[in-house]
């Protein structure tokens, strides 16, 4: 072994970016950090999926705070509370952009806040992978489906229906 | 029984599992409810003959009962948030969810008229 190597290859010490393995102020090798990101590192193919979730649950559910409890206290509360909903009274409200808006931005922050969180459900207690799967499948395809039909109710309705 | 368990059997633990439980609840609904509502699609009759259910006593209760999930679901998500987020949240958790169940018992009370009165009203007459 020529005495200009620095790097002790054979004892499985590898080379560390930025840095000799050895030097007057470090004598014994110097070792990569367990869990260092290096040009080595391979890129995660995961992502940051579940962080994003984590945080849209968070920022969802602030939104959905407001929009939720105020639909509760108009079809609910105000105004007879519910003897008074009907088609009319649908009409009536879906007749203002303002609560289309409001209904929409629900049923989608609603729907997604809710299929995350039955997702975590899955994921916590069906222990077979083919359970979960299966689960989840039937979860995604209800949620797809509910979610273009309650945007297909919203954008055609018409209160002229008859 | 492990030492030092003060997270198991205690507050954190108990509002977890009640955060859970609403939220599949409140879920559900949700599912019937986009549904129902689809039916303004279908005729003016059909949908105001399936909100008639909603406006019988026995489903008033459990209207009440979902507002019941929603309000604690609501309150404690923002217990949650201020726990993350907050750099003394979680020193004030247990603080925080007395304060979320206390909110919860007045706001309970004050939706007692506005959800069952006309349940009352449909059941001893006015």
């Amino acid at each position: 072994m020529s005495t200009t190597e620095k790097t002790a290859d054979v004892s499985g010490i590898g080379p560390v970016e930025g840095a000799d393995v050895y030097s007057v102020d470090h004598p014994a090798p110097l070792i990569e950090a367990p869990r260092k990101r290096t040009k080595k590192t391979p890129k995660s193919t995961r992502g940051n999926f579940e962080m994003a979730a984590w945080l849209f649950m968070r920022l969802s559910g602030v939104v959905l705070v407001v929009l939720v409890i105020g639909h509760l206290l108009i079809q609910l509360v105000l105004d007879g509370g519910v003897s008074k909903i009907g088609f009319a009274f649908v009409a009536g409200r879906w007749a203002s952009p303002f609560w289309q808006v409001w209904d929409l931005l629900m049923l989608w922050l609603a729907m997604l806040h809710g299929a995350n969180g039955l997702r975590t459900v899955i994921n916590d207690y069906a222990e077979r992978a083919n359970t979960r799967l299966w689960l989840k499948g039937l979860l995604y395809t209800a949620t797809v489906f509910t979610i273009l039909l309650g945007t297909l109710v919203i954008f055609t309705f018409d209160p002229n229906i008859r | 029984m492990p030492a030092g368990t003060l997270y198991r059997g205690r507050e954190g633990m108990w509002s977890w599992v009640a955060h859970r439980v609403t939220g599949v609840l409140i879920f559900f609904f949700l599912f019937v409810h986009v549904l129902d509502t689809a039916l303004v699609r279908v005729s003016p009759e059909d949908y105001d003959r399936v909100v008639a259910t909603y406006k019988t006593p026995i489903v008033a209760v459990l209207e009440y009962g979902l507002v019941a999930a929603i309000l604690f679901h609501a309150l404690n998500g923002l217990r949650i948030i201020a726990v993350d987020f907050w750099s003394k949240g979680p020193r004030f958790q247990k603080q925080m969810l007395w304060s979320v169940v206390g909110l919860w018992v007045v706001l309970m009370i004050g939706a007692i008229y506005p959800v069952l009165g006309h349940a009352a009203r449909e059941l001893f007459g006015s």
